[in-house]
């Protein structure tokens, strides 16, 4: 590792490692990675208090890239483990990484649980609609009437909307944007970082080899196109009629509010009993 | 001050550091039982049941998070570490599922805690993915396995060994075990303190199998005073970060252990990995990691064996069993050698690994095995896969499996039978 490029990104991944990637060609999750990396240069946090959990799919395998404490789990747990290690190192930023299979599918109980006790882990979850490491499958997002692999004569199950799913559980900051509005990600991302509790940030993202090959969505360009195209900021839903917002992605925060933090919480109870065991 | 008593300042340390809370008092008069143990305590004979003592264990050997779901017959143990793990700045959690609380273990023994969950049956059936991912990332942490009789739900409140399989084999892909199996309430708080102490020697997920009699039932215990328990820590890496290796082939197969936080910025998957835990597919290093796993348990077995031998001595029939049933047997053995008959017990203190030397080396004078258990014939496998030399009619088969014990009257006729 000689001459190391003066990028943020590069002082933050792991040169002599693993690369090159997993990712084909036109995917979302090195956007993502990339703005997750400037969040924490940003926000100049110490790397040795970051920990990268993640469970399994293909944005699962962002966390062996980085300098991080990095962990990548079983398929769905990752909010699971997530919360073993933010309860015993309650001062560590713990960052979640998954996507809508791991995490609304399989792990859609650790999350609602998580999202419930507000528990401070920061979520990031790459929603690009489908199963892409098995091969196209569709997952509880994948729109209805979509094609995918497990439905080939178009998808007949309504979808989730996620950021709805982690507010109803009771997620304390939600925002939602595309993989095309990188900077805005990166905000949402240090947002999330420096919000005292439980934050789920949704990346619309881009599959073009097989989410978009089995939909005929054109190329990469043409999904990131659509993304801008077909994306309306929360602040312009209030002076649209309805019909143009209809079947948009809304991006912005969704959520953003104050209750009282799990491991603040749990500290609290440890005060609480040992002052009794002290009378 | 003691050994554990250091260890357990420091763990109380870690977590409450994290906040202005200060330390547990030592000299506080404690209102509850196990609270009054802990506080300097001294050598003290008490009343308790095994899912009590298995909670005394892992308190005094360091535990200090615990995640776990309730079910019967193994709830006490959360139940009791609610309430002491936060006097100890610990943390308990009670998590949404089984499959979350080995997860949230996990996760927090690579943040540095000693941590353990308590299941049975069905609860134990969902860790198991969970238990082999601890086992591959080499993560320490112990799960308690109240077993309770049948298949599904079964019978909760009855006893049964249905698991002694499970626990070996349960998570998929060929790893290897360790399994503690304690015959009385005393023993569940010793080897409670010693699958955690295994836990971090071995970095590995540790079993303890109780029977559902045992967890319930209540017995005398005598209580070592806390200078006389052994404790156990992870080996730390002394290196500095970038020399690092999360799994280092160079010491004994017992390698040091950074947590988060620490410096060293380590990786751990689930997948097939090299020594610094990176993802690899090159088969040599597949190999490599796989046969690691093995050699950590078969190049230590004199450390991880331990078996009770009783009445072996000048034995004609022997009994092998684990458990409440070798507390039958020990009944048993009462009566026949009051008639006259010469038959011993062998007692596997650690079910997995098996005993195999031991054990082949305690049969090879005794003409009958009899093997009396509470499942439909799994240790007696083990038994005659080591006495190839004996006929099959020679290794005798007891099993009841309708949520009954079998009582030492059953093994006496046993007994009579095939002498």
């Amino acid at each position: 590792m000689a001459n190391i490029p003066l990028k943020v990104v590069h002082q933050y991944l792991r040169h002599d490692k693993k690369f090159p990637h997993v990712w084909c060609a036109g995917c979302s999750n090195g956007i993502v990675l990339g703005a997750v990396i400037r969040a924490i240069a940003a926000m100049n946090l110490n790397r040795d208090d970051v920990v990268m959990v993640s469970g399994i799919g293909c944005s699962s395998r962002m966390p062996v890239y980085v300098d991080l404490n990095t962990m990548h789990t079983l398929h769905g747990r990752a909010i699971a483990y997530a919360t073993g290690v933010k309860m015993y190192k309650p001062n560590m930023k713990v960052i979640v990484i998954t996507g809508d299979g791991d995490c609304t599918a399989i792990g859609g109980n650790h999350l609602i649980h998580a999202a419930r006790r507000n528990l401070d882990l920061s979520v990031i979850l790459v929603n690009n609609n489908i199963y892409g490491m098995t091969g196209g499958q569709c997952s509880p997002t994948t729109p209805h009437q979509a094609l995918a692999t497990t439905a080939p004569y178009g998808n007949i199950e309504p979808e989730f909307d996620i950021c709805k799913l982690a507010m109803g559980a009771g997620a304390t900051h939600v925002a939602r944007t595309t993989a095309f509005h990188v900077a805005e990600m990166q905000k949402h991302f240090q947002a999330a970082l420096e919000h005292p509790g439980f934050s789920l940030i949704e990346i619309i993202a881009a599959c073009p080899v097989i989410y978009g090959r089995l939909n005929k969505k054109g190329g990469a360009p043409q999904m990131m196109k659509e993304f801008r195209d077909n994306s309306i900021p929360l602040t312009a839903v209030e002076k649209l009629p309805p019909e143009q917002v209809e079947g948009k992605i809304i991006r912005g925060t969704l959520r953003q509010e104050i209750r009282p933090e799990y491991t603040q919480a749990y500290a609290d109870l440890l005060d609480r009993v040992q002052k009794m065991g002290d009378e | 001050m003691s050994k554990t008593e250091t260890q357990t300042k420091k763990s109380t340390k870690k977590t409450a550091a994290e906040k202005p809370a200060k330390a547990v008092s030592k000299k506080t008069q404690p209102e509850s039982k196990i609270a009054e143990l802990q506080h300097g305590r001294e050598r003290k004979t008490v009343i308790m049941q095994g899912n009590e003592a298995v909670s005394y264990g892992a308190l005094d050997a360091g535990v200090d998070f615990f995640a776990g779901y309730p079910i019967t017959p193994s709830t006490e143990i959360a139940e009791i570490l609610a309430e002491e793990l936060p006097k100890r700045g610990g943390v308990f959690i009670q998590m949404e599922d089984e499959i979350a609380s080995i997860c949230a273990i996990t996760g927090a023994s690579l943040a540095g805690a000693k941590s353990l969950t308590a299941t049975s049956g069905p609860g134990f059936s969902l860790m198991q993915e969970g238990i082999g991912y601890a086992k591959i990332t080499e993560t320490p942490c112990v799960v308690v396995n109240v077993q309770r009789l049948g298949p599904s739900t079964g019978m909760p409140t009855s006893p049964a060994q249905g698991d002694i399989m499970q626990s070996r084999w349960g998570s998929h892909g060929d790893s290897p075990a360790i399994v503690l199996y304690p015959d009385s309430v005393k023993e569940c708080y010793e080897l409670s303190i010693r699958a955690v102490n295994l836990s971090e020697k071995y970095r590995t997920c540790v079993v303890l199998l109780l029977d559902e009699v045992l967890g319930h039932m209540r017995e005398s215990v005598t209580l070592p005073d806390m200078g006389n328990v052994r404790v156990i820590k992870r080996i730390k890496p002394t290196v500095p970060p970038h020399w690092y290796k999360h799994y280092d082939e160079n010491q004994k197969y017992l390698s040091p252990l950074a947590s988060f936080g620490e410096g060293y910025r380590f990786h751990v998957t689930g997948l097939t990995h090299d020594q610094h835990g990176f993802p690899t597919n090159k088969n040599s290093e597949a190999g490599d990691m796989m046969s690691r796993l093995r050699k950590k348990i078969s190049y230590n077995i004199r450390d991880l064996v331990q078996i009770e031998s009783y009445m072996m001595d000048d034995a004609d029939i022997a009994i092998f069993a684990a458990g409440i049933v070798a507390r039958s047997a020990k009944a048993a053995i009462a009566m026949a050698r009051y008639e006259g008959i010469k038959v011993g017990l062998l007692r596997p203190l650690t079910i997995w690994p098996f005993p195999d030397v031991a054990v082949r080396k305690m049969l090879l004078n005794v003409s009958t095995v009899i093997v009396p258990e509470l499942n439909q014939g799994q240790l007696v496998n083990e038994i005659r896969r080591l006495t190839k030399d004996k006929n099959e009619s020679d290794i005798v088969r007891l099993q009841k499996v309708n949520g009954e014990l079998i009582s030492p009257a059953e093994i006496l006729q046993k007994i009579k039978e095939v002498i």
